[in-house]
């Protein structure tokens, strides 16, 4: 084996085709999930506020038209899952989710940030060359090849995923106090079978410390051919426990198909083979042939800068909360997009008081007559939303009449069970702050210290 | 290969069909990160139990009899026709009234089903809309537009709102040329009150209980995660908000006196309060109805957890702004005269702050300790 990587060295395509087929196919029960719940009408439509990502306040749900967003992901998942007008199905599927996305940054997950970020990725790769209505091509004696770095990149974006959740949980909360899991796991005491061990505290930390090696580990795990195995029984039975334990959605199942990838070519034939069998295509006589040099031209100008870039952006942006002062878990500064996930209970309260500042007059704000209690919920300990909420009330209240107020929030937050203690500063006047990416200094210090990464 | 895909398939699947509850938020919990749950698992089927048969089946039957009693002495007053039995059914009015505050926390199941709690105690009460449905109107109970011209309200209105004295009351209610209407919509008002707290009692007869006991889980839809979502949402809303906050003004800006519960017995508006808040913090305590004794509770459970707030163990702590809550309340005086006659309210402001320092308690603090769900959000976490 050299040394030396060769991303332009020939493999075999199939681990590209089973990933865009399984991902194809867990996107449609995705979005046929979120009709299935009422999220569309929920989480969408029916608020009459959404909480929106900064810089991306111009987009916004679309009334009853929002459905046809949702509409548009459907079958673009559709198009990506039989490989039909491949480029366009995961381009419009990856600017559909995304916009779904950042329509109401509440519904935030980082398994949603993956799901965009891996249809981002899968635009550039050749997914829909075999085993596709565009290719007609499933013959594994004539399958198409593909460079190296196509699939090595999928590997990349799982690894990164991987092993920065592992870092995020490299603190003194989840290693040393094996929390939030020994406030979560006790809840679930009456499962089946496992649930009386829930309640034991070495399970906790059975638990904290496992699932910290599973994600630093489990890349490197699923690199090597000798441990690839192993490696992938550890995938499935680390993703089923959490898929048990928790109401995570779909992402166990994104997990495990996506670490399908690193499994060899050899492997996904057989899966190719066997979906043909089972579905009895048939073999076409004159496959499609690729024109190699425009795909190399368009590569290296387009694809290849914006695949560094792409990675360089998944590398640092993570590190950001470094800039910022005081605890991450407290201030939230530079948490999303971060791969921190499952990391920390935390709840809050905040009642907004209204003044006005010429009679003194004030009253406090009933939150749920603008807010959803989900709403209500993310906003309660999360500074950019209390900043962004206020605003809004003052916006409504000026269209009532009401000129010259001030708008302060007493809030209290708990963190990891600990008791709650102040959030923001009373005394802060939230109509004079603006959200940027500046420290927020109207975030009270945080009582306690958690140490580590 | 196959064999091994095959596998991976029905592993799946498996994983499918014995996975928890898809809609719930994550979870909630907290304890000290120095705590030891070894052996101090708690059962909330137990609790489950506690609340059913001890503390909501016995306070909606104790209630129950009382509408029963306040029923016959209207009986009473109808063929006696003294100001003895007026008063007599006024008195049964406001034991009743008292007992509804110790039931209305319990707004789960068939009582959230038809919206008991403001089918009961809507108010201020709508004094034209009971005029004009007396004289002569067509009315129709099963309407929401008529939740404010009936239940324990209407009744205030009709008995301390339309005459000064029991004696032109009884004048109003028997010698009038329309007495025989006043009698007719008192007597519909106790109908339809009686015939929706039998509907709640039969249904929890019947399987309800059960079902209530065996959603023991822990998911936004769990008994324990939707009956603790309803009763936070009872103390601040109906408790604090509708019997305090919203008469001083808190969320309006200027006082709205008008607004009080029992408005046309305004002596009486704050006394409705306490009995609320004894029987929001008996509820918290797991104290039997009509006992000293009490079992499995939302306290005992915060103690089990050992979710402790400072060196105070939390439940503690709860019980002691309960205590100054209803010292605060109690050393006030009538709320309208409160309202009315101090500008701004100061002690009743001062007084709502005690009663308003237990929301975040409950809601930061006691949710985060126990694992609940915030109100059937049913999204995904990660």
């Amino acid at each position: 084996m050299s040394i030396l990587y060769r991303p332009y060295q020939k493999t075999e395509i199939a681990p590209l085709i089973v990933l865009r087929v399984c991902f194809g196919f867990l996107m449609i029960l995705t979005i046929l999930r979120f009709w299935f719940y009422g999220w569309v009408e929920k989480f969408y439509i029916e608020p009459s506020f959404h909480f929106k990502y900064y810089g991306f306040e111009w987009i916004a749900p679309l009334g009853a038209y929002t459905h046809l967003i949702f509409l548009m992901s459907l079958i673009s998942s559709i198009g990506i899952l039989l490989g039909y007008k491949y480029r366009l199905s995961v381009l419009l599927f990856f600017l559909s989710f995304t916009y779904i996305e950042l329509m109401d940054k509440t519904t935030y997950l980082n398994h949603y940030y993956f799901v965009s970020s891996l249809a981002f990725l899968l635009f550039f790769l050749p997914a829909g060359r075999y085993f596709s209505l565009d290719s007609k091509l499933y013959d594994s004696k004539v399958a198409p090849q593909v460079s190296r770095w196509t699939v090595d990149s999928v590997k990349l974006l799982i690894g990164l995923v991987y092993f920065y959740a592992g870092l995020a949980k490299l603190n003194s909360d989840w290693l040393i106090n094996a929390l939030p899991l020994s406030i979560w796991l006790p809840a679930k005491y009456d499962l089946f079978l496992i649930g009386p061990l829930l309640t034991k505290q070495w399970v906790h930390y059975l638990f904290s410390w496992g699932g910290t090696l599973y994600d630093l580990m489990i890349p490197f795990l699923l690199l090597y051919s000798r441990t690839r195995y192993f490696a992938f029984i550890v995938v499935i039975a680390f993703h089923v426990m959490t898929r048990i334990l928790f109401p995570i959605g779909i992402f166990p199942y994104v997990m495990i198909i996506a670490t399908l990838i690193f499994f060899e070519a050899k492997f996904h034939q057989k899966i190719l083979n066997y979906l043909s069998q089972l579905l009895r295509l048939k073999q076409v006589k004159n496959p499609k042939q690729y024109q190699k040099n425009i795909n190399s031209t368009l590569n290296k100008y387009i694809t290849k800068p914006i695949l560094v870039l792409f990675f360089v952006f998944h590398i640092l942006f993570p590190w950001r909360y470094l800039l910022y002062p005081g605890e991450l878990f407290w201030t939230e500064q530079g948490y999303r997009f971060s791969w921190r996930v499952m990391l920390m209970e935390k709840s809050g309260y905040a009642q907004f008081k209204i003044v006005d500042t010429q009679t003194k007059r004030w009253f406090y704000v009933n939150n749920s007559d603008f807010l959803t209690p989900f709403q209500e919920k993310q906003m309660s300990f999360q500074p950019d939303f209390i900043l962004e909420y206020a605003h809004y009330l003052k916006e409504h209240f000026y269209k009532d009449g009401h000129r010259n107020i001030s708008i302060y929030v007493e809030s209290y937050v708990s963190l990891n069970g600990r008791p709650s203690q102040p959030f923001i500063n009373p005394n802060a006047d939230l109509t004079q702050e603006q959200e940027s990416f500046k420290p927020k200094n109207w975030i009270l210090p945080f009582n306690h210290e958690i140490k580590g990464l | 290969m196959k064999k091994y895909i095959l596998s991976i398939i029905t592993f799946l699947l498996i994983l499918i069909g014995c996975s928890t509850d898809d809609s719930g938020i994550e979870d909630i919990d907290g304890n000290n990160p120095d705590s030891d749950l070894i052996g101090n698992v708690f059962n909330r089927e137990n609790m489950l139990i506690n609340w059913a048969d001890n503390m909501i089946l016995p306070g909606y039957n104790t209630f129950l009899s009382s509408l029963k009693v306040l029923n016959n002495s209207f009986e009473n007053l109808k063929s006696e026709g003294t100001v003895a039995a007026l008063q007599d059914f006024k008195e049964k009015w406001l034991l009743s009234y008292k007992e509804w505050q110790h039931v209305s926390m319990f707004e789960i199941g068939p009582a959230e089903e038809i919206g008991y709690r403001l089918q009961m105690n809507t108010y201020p009460a709508d004094r034209e809309l009971i005029e004009s449905n007396i004289i002569g109107a067509a009315y129709n109970f099963e309407l929401p537009s008529t939740r404010d011209a009936k239940g324990f309200a209407a009744l205030d209105y009709i008995l301390n709102g339309i005459n000064s004295n029991d004696t032109d009351l009884l004048n109003t209610l028997t010698q009038n040329q329309d007495s025989s209407k006043y009698i007719q919509y008192i007597e519909d008002i106790l109908a339809d009150m009686s015939s929706h707290t039998n509907y709640v009692i039969d249904a929890w007869n019947g399987s309800y209980r059960d079902s209530f006991i065996a959603n023991s889980g822990s998911s936004a839809s769990a008994s324990v995660d939707k009956f603790v979502n309803d009763f936070i949402y009872y103390y601040e809303k109906h408790l604090r908000a509708g019997k305090m906050g919203i008469p001083l003004g808190v969320f309006l800006g200027s006082p709205a006196p008008q607004t009080i519960e029992v408005y046309y017995s305004p002596e009486q508006s704050k006394i409705m309060f306490l009995e609320g808040l004894n029987a929001v913090q008996d509820f918290f305590n797991g104290v039997h109805y009509n006992s000293n004794q009490s079992g499995e509770s939302l306290a005992s459970y915060l103690t089990a957890l050992e979710s402790i707030k400072g060196s105070q163990n939390l439940a503690d702590l709860i019980n002691e702004k309960f205590d100054i809550a209803r010292e605060a309340v109690d050393a006030l005086g009538s709320f309208k005269s409160e309202i009315e006659l101090n500008n701004p309210p100061t002690n009743m402001l001062m007084a709502y702050d005690k009663v308003q320092s237990i929301v975040p308690l409950f809601k930061v603090d006691m949710i985060s300790a126990m694992s609940i769900n915030i109100d059937y959000v049913d999204a995904d976490g990660d």
